[in-house]
């Protein structure tokens, strides 16, 4: 089973909920960390890194003798990486994304080179494998690196995807293809404005989804109107609970040291695995 | 000398756009025939980033020899020196106080 834990506003309680999942998890679960800006799933599994690789993206390079400065390629790329001048063409390999467009050069002047984009780092504990995307300082393209996270997906046992914050283009890529999408919020206007437009990106995907909301005895009801009006089913609701913030800045899960939190999750998982 | 002016109007006293790459076109002034010509940068506005880039692209292949404007960015710069255009930065608001604070009416 894939599932992946998102939200539209960022520090809901995605990690939170990621972690604290696979720690009661009865399978081998493999959890993904696809939050490849800042990663942080590490703090709360720990283990042993067993194994750690470069992901490097293909970037195109011209050669100024065999180019004539037709600016082909200039008018394909959608990005802006190839800017064509009267006397040079210069590439801006941070806009690339790695399409391959380079082929339609007409006069084969264009090779490729490759770019380090990050790593990925691969951490076992007992029966829970942790492999982490981290994007290197200075890039931008998360979504090829989060594809590449996402090749080690299991087929045995349960796979958590710890989404990044947002609905864009590293969101897209961290969601698609998932059986279950648990959407983290809070009853905040905040939480609500980016709750609803999750909830349109993934009915567009057509990916089928949950709510979960955290902190959910303060704030206002918005979100559990908004629910209720589009019949989408709340998962769980975790209250403002102090013991969870401490644990969290001590890098440790609570369904380990506090009981009626291992039940919940244990009910939440229960949830997902109805819904999905 | 041909000088270059991100703009939305089409004439010397019409304001200097904010944004370079964002500018909805360039109009370009000639200051030997004081010809005017107008090169439209709509088509680059859709982007969803590098415009800076695209927009510099663009009005280098008109063949200028300065671009007056009130900000750029270091890869649209980048684009402007390799193709050997001089940037002037102005606080000025039009194009005619541009030139005449920056003394360009000159051949």
């Amino acid at each position: 089973m894939l599932i992946a834990i998102a939200s539209g506003k960022g520090g809901t309680g995605k990690t939170t909920v990621a972690c604290n999942l696979a720690r009661i998890a009865k399978t081998p679960v493999t959890l993904l960390d696809c939050d490849v800006e800042e990663p942080n799933d590490a703090f709360f599994i720990g283990g042993d890194l067993i194994d750690q690789t470069d992901v490097s993206i293909e970037t195109p390079s011209v050669n100024d003798q065999l180019c004539t400065k037709c600016g082909v390629c200039s008018d394909f790329c959608k990005y802006n990486a190839i800017i064509t001048l009267p006397k040079k063409v210069i590439v801006y390999d941070e806009m690339c994304h790695s399409c391959g467009g380079w082929i339609v050069c007409p006069h084969d002047a264009i090779t490729t080179n490759p770019k380090k984009l990050g790593e990925i780092s691969i951490f076992r504990n007992g029966e829970t494998t942790l492999v982490q995307g981290q994007l290197k300082i200075g890039n931008v393209m998360s979504p090829q690196l989060i594809s590449s996270v996402k090749k080690h997906i299991s087929v045995n046992g349960l796979n958590i995807i710890d989404a990044p914050p947002g609905n864009t283009c590293p969101a897209i890529e961290a969601v698609d293809g998932v059986d279950y999408v648990v959407l983290v919020t809070e009853p905040t206007p905040f939480g609500l404005h980016d709750l609803k437009l999750s909830v349109a990106l993934l009915e567009r995907r057509a990916l089928r989804f949950g709510v979960m909301i955290n902190r959910s005895d303060i704030g206002d009801d918005g979100v559990e109107k908004f629910c209720d009006a589009k019949g989408i089913p709340i998962l769980a609701r975790i209250p403002n609970d102090m013991r969870i913030a401490r644990a969290y800045s001590m890098g440790d899960t609570v369904v380990q040291s506090i009981p009626e939190y291992a039940d919940l999750f244990r009910q939440l998982m229960s949830r997902i695995e109805g819904n999905a | 000398m041909k000088i270059a002016f991100p703009t939305a109007g089409d004439n010397l006293n019409s304001v200097i756009e904010g944004v370079f790459g964002r500018a909805k076109s360039f109009l370009i002034f000639d200051t030997e025939t004081k010809e005017i010509k107008i090169i439209d940068n709509t088509a680059n506005l859709s982007a969803a980033h590098g415009v800076g880039i695209k927009s510099a692209e663009t009005v280098s292949k008109a063949g200028i020899d300065v671009m007056v404007c009130m900000n750029c960015g270091p890869k649209a710069q980048d684009v402007l020196e390799s193709a050997d255009v001089k940037i002037i930065v102005t606080d000025e608001s039009t194009i005619s106080k541009a030139i005449e604070k920056h003394n360009l009416n000159k051949v």
